[in-house]
């Protein structure tokens, strides 16, 4: 088999830049693996993050050759060998050493989604065909790749007024659920900045769970807003019968 | 927000990412263009049995209240319609206004609003191009049926398929929509506890299986409405004769 260049980046919050690691290549080898014998024969402290290597943990969310994708996902004989691979940590978010980045931001979002509530006097039955379109939402496994690529977050650095495609998908999850009680379309128009999607699909493209974001979690979505905020006739109605 | 520059991401990203857009650039302005063109040429859009979808509804035929081409006064609704359509602006987002031009490439800095002011914030007004595209649709079904109607009877010319061929995919177009999907079925939570539950769930199925194609439906249906218009155009002018099948 022949040989590879990876061209990896090294540094930390301030300062970086790539350098260049030959690796032999084997058969069935992913970007992960090749990180990995880096790590063991050239440089010991290069830091990944990674935990199950089958595609399931989310841990290992890095930019190869410019495209965000898990590393333990993406098959070494998929990308050309003539010239660097480039790997880089993804943009969106600070980054710690190397190809690990603090993706905190997420957990703190996270916090300002209100939990799954049971409608008063719930009975606690569920049929199939009113959670199949939740469990699509329930395949997320938070590699928050999607975050990453969202120009919203990744070009114009909307960190303060946008939740990001990950969090539309958790509310989504909630809002579509049969059993919960809690509105939070106000929340997505006010506070997580839905209006701010303008529905490009970046996230639906890099969803390594192909999830249908945008047209099964962000434009359901968009519509309920649509509802509750920007509809005159859905307005009137709910006034006459005094909702 | 990482440390590695701009440029470094810009440089990683392999592929011509501008190979997405140009065709979208060259379609649509090319569509607005002739569309535009027809709209105001107000001549040659009827060429018995058939009627170019263009004009349909055709309002003040003789010019007694609007003294310019009919098109104008209709235009409006199917313009709306496309132009707030959930895919189309997916499409015109990225090939118009780099915005982004395609996935993480980068984009250029500026006051980014999405779609939370004006005039984008319009677009939340689908729903209600999506009620007025209903009556277009029963206009152009209306054509469809006619295009069947010759001076001597009942008959099929090349014309009638075209028509027909058209509003099959107009309609599928218009099932496909996101707008149409949530108000049949999608904007309920619970579809066993809701009224006609059972009917709104298999409704909202097939809808979404349409749905899945819709961005196909649009480009098939743009096509085929350019082209119904073309082809009554070349009869009406007397380019060529419709073939009469039957
Ligand atoms: S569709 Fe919306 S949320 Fe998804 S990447 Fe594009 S702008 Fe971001
Ligand atoms: S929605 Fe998809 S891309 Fe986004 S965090 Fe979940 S699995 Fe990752
Ligand atoms: S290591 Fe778990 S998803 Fe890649
Ligand atoms: S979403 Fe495209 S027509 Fe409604």
């Amino acid at each position: 088999m022949p040989n590879v260049t990876l061209r990896i980046f090294r540094g930390d919050r301030e300062s970086g830049k790539t350098a260049d690691y030959e690796i032999p290549l084997t058969p069935g080898m992913v970007v992960l693996d090749a990180l990995h014998y880096v790590q063991k024969y050239q440089a010991a402290d290069l830091a990944v993050r990674w935990n199950c290597k089958a595609g399931k943990c989310g841990s290992c969310s890095a930019e190869v050759n410019g495209r965000p994708r898990l590393t333990c996902k993406t098959r070494m004989d998929s990308l050309p060998q003539d010239k660097p691979i480039t790997i880089l940590p993804m943009k969106s978010f600070p980054v710690i050493k190397d190809l690990v980045t603090d993706v905190s931001w997420n957990y703190k979002v996270n916090k300002k989604i209100p939990a799954f509530q049971p409608r008063p006097g719930t009975d606690w039955k569920m049929w199939q065909k009113d959670v199949d379109r939740v469990q699509e939402f329930r395949k997320c496994i938070e590699c928050f790749l999607c975050q990453n690529v969202c120009h919203v977050l990744r070009d114009h650095d909307k960190h303060e007024e946008f939740g990001g495609p990950r969090f539309f998908v958790r509310i989504a999850g909630l809002e579509m659920h049969p059993l919960d009680g809690v509105s939070r379309t106000a929340l997505l128009k006010k506070e997580l900045g839905l209006g701010l999607c303008n529905i490009t699909k970046c996230c639906t493209e890099v969803c390594p769970e192909e999830i249908h974001i945008t047209n099964n979690a962000i434009i359901p979505l968009k519509e309920r807003v649509v509802d509750e905020f920007y509809d005159p006739v859905l307005r009137l109605v709910r006034k006459i019968r005094g909702a | 927000m990482a440390s590695a520059s701009q440029t470094a991401y810009q440089a990683a990203r392999t592929g011509s990412w501008w190979t997405q857009v140009v065709p979208v650039v060259v379609i649509l302005g090319g569509f607005g263009a002739y569309a535009t063109w027809r709209a105001f040429e107000g001549a040659y859009f009827w060429a018995a049995p058939y009627l170019s979808p263009f004009y349909s509804p055709l309002i003040d035929i003789h010019h007694r209240y609007w003294p310019y081409s009919p098109a104008l006064l209709i235009l409006g609704g199917p313009l709306g319609f496309r132009a707030t359509c959930y895919y189309y602006r997916k499409a015109y987002y990225r090939a118009f206004f780099l915005d982004p031009g395609a996935c993480a490439v980068p984009e250029r800095k500026r006051d980014y609003s999405g779609e939370t002011r004006f005039p984008f914030i319009l677009q939340n007004a689908h729903r209600y191009f999506m009620y007025v595209a209903i009556i277009f649709l029963a206009f152009l079904w209306h054509d469809a049926i006619g295009a069947f109607r010759f001076p001597d009877g009942f008959g099929i010319g090349v014309g009638t398929l075209v028509l027909l061929a058209n509003v099959i995919l107009l309609s599928l177009y218009f099932g496909s929509c996101h707008s149409l999907r949530h108000l049949l079925g999608g904007k309920l939570d619970c579809f066993s506890c809701s009224k006609f539950g059972g009917a709104r769930h298999s409704t909202w199925k097939s809808l979404s299986f349409l749905n899945e194609h819709h961005m196909l439906f649009a480009w098939a249906s743009l096509f085929s409405v350019g082209f119904a218009d073309f082809y009554v155009r070349l009869v009406s002018s007397g380019a060529i004769r419709d073939l009469r099948i039957l």
